[in-house]
């Protein structure tokens, strides 16, 4: 039994739900059409192909083309050794899938990961706080058009963010003799 | 025949009295004996321990007495990333502390935000606490960090004991 075969078993059962297993690097994907229906593919992948352990769930922002983001899947299962690794397209209205924390346990927290840093939300997820950013926080912040210097808010008694003093970039420092006041930009900035 | 002069406190001269000012008894009080509140918040904390333990012991300076409670502390080492997250829970730790109360801002992260310059670190602990020593480094030498408390003992020798009575009159 190998990866491919495993997604082959995969796109026989789904049809049309599922595309041709691809492969980069010995590594092979299997994209799911319609992420609505991600959990069914799930159950499958572990219930019959024997992929008991969920390594990660990562999301991509596609920022600019629809649909914007992409959820990734690692699988692997201890009975054959073999990777698979399902990837989805969300549009950013509804923003929304269904979660696979009833398939595997161990996606209750890259679900609030992916839901903290980028936005979406897995309908059906058990506990469906912000994990990193605190409760209230108004941002997304891994998303493409969030800035890496942040935006001000607050949330009165919990936290406060200011915009960091960026400047262009994440570390801008100008060569030559100048001062630490002239070279560092930051430096400059007012409390 | 002697040909040493004593400097100082000579019981049989002075009959068992010191004469000072009574701010450089407190402070001299105060400086010798800072207990920090350890706020270890990332890879400072770890030169913070080693500052305490035997190889760089802090208790030479009076400040080995590190407790986990805001109550009883004097100074606040401020250690680490200080994300926007924690600010809050920072800032309410030293305002719990009694005063007088100081505040050492220990490394890059503590004094500017450091290499994050990002959407989740506080720019610098000044921005909600008065501090009072910087420490540059990244994280800081253990001998950094005594410089500094050298550094607060001189601060504090030099403060009038009681500032605000002192404004009142």
């Amino acid at each position: 039994m190998s990866a491919l075969t495993c997604a082959q078993q995969i796109q026989e059962k789904f049809g049309d739900l599922v595309s041709a297993p691809s492969e980069f690097r010995e590594e092979i994907a299997v994209r799911v059409n319609d992420a609505r229906r991600i959990a069914e593919v799930c159950v499958f992948a572990k219930h019959t192909l024997g992929f008991d352990f969920l390594v990660d769930i990562t999301s991509v922002d596609n920022y600019g083309s629809e649909p914007r983001f992409m959820v990734v899947y690692e699988l692997y299962g201890y009975g054959h050794h073999c990777r698979l690794r399902l990837q989805t397209m969300v549009s950013d209205p509804p923003a929304e899938l269904p979660s696979v924390t009833p398939v595997w346990q161990a996606a209750n927290w890259p679900e609030r990961e992916i839901f903290d840093m980028m936005g979406l939300r897995f309908h059906g997820h058990p506990d469906p706080r912000r994990i990193l950013m605190w409760e209230g926080c108004p941002f997304f912040p891994l998303r493409k058009d969030f800035p890496l210097a942040g935006k001000a808010s607050e949330v009165p008694g919990v936290a406060f963010t200011q915009p960091a003093p960026v400047e262009g970039g994440p570390f801008v420092s100008v060569a030559g003799g100048k001062n630490t006041i002239e070279r560092e930009p930051r430096s400059r900035t007012p409390h | 025949m002697q040909n040493v002069t004593e400097i100082g406190y000579n019981a049989k001269v002075e009959g068992g009295v010191i004469l000072t000012r009574l701010d450089a008894a407190v402070n001299w009080c105060r400086k010798n004996s800072l207990w920090p509140m350890p706020m270890g918040l990332a890879c400072c904390a770890i030169e913070l321990m080693g500052t305490a333990a035997s190889r760089f012991d802090i208790s030479r300076f009076g400040a080995e007495v590190m407790r986990f409670s805001p109550r009883q502390s004097d100074v606040m080492i401020v250690a680490g990333t200080v994300t926007y997250k924690m600010a809050l829970a920072v800032q309410r730790l030293y305002q719990q502390m009694a005063e007088p109360k100081w505040v050492i801002a220990m490394g890059a992260c503590a004094s500017t935000g450091g290499m994050y310059r990002s959407y989740a670190v506080l720019q610098g602990v000044d921005r909600i606490l008065p501090v009072d020593v910087y420490v540059s480094g990244c994280p800081p030498r253990p001998e950094a960090l005594l410089d500094a408390l050298v550094k607060l003992q001189q601060k504090i020798i030099s403060e009038p004991a009681w500032p605000r009575l002192r404004r009142a009159a």
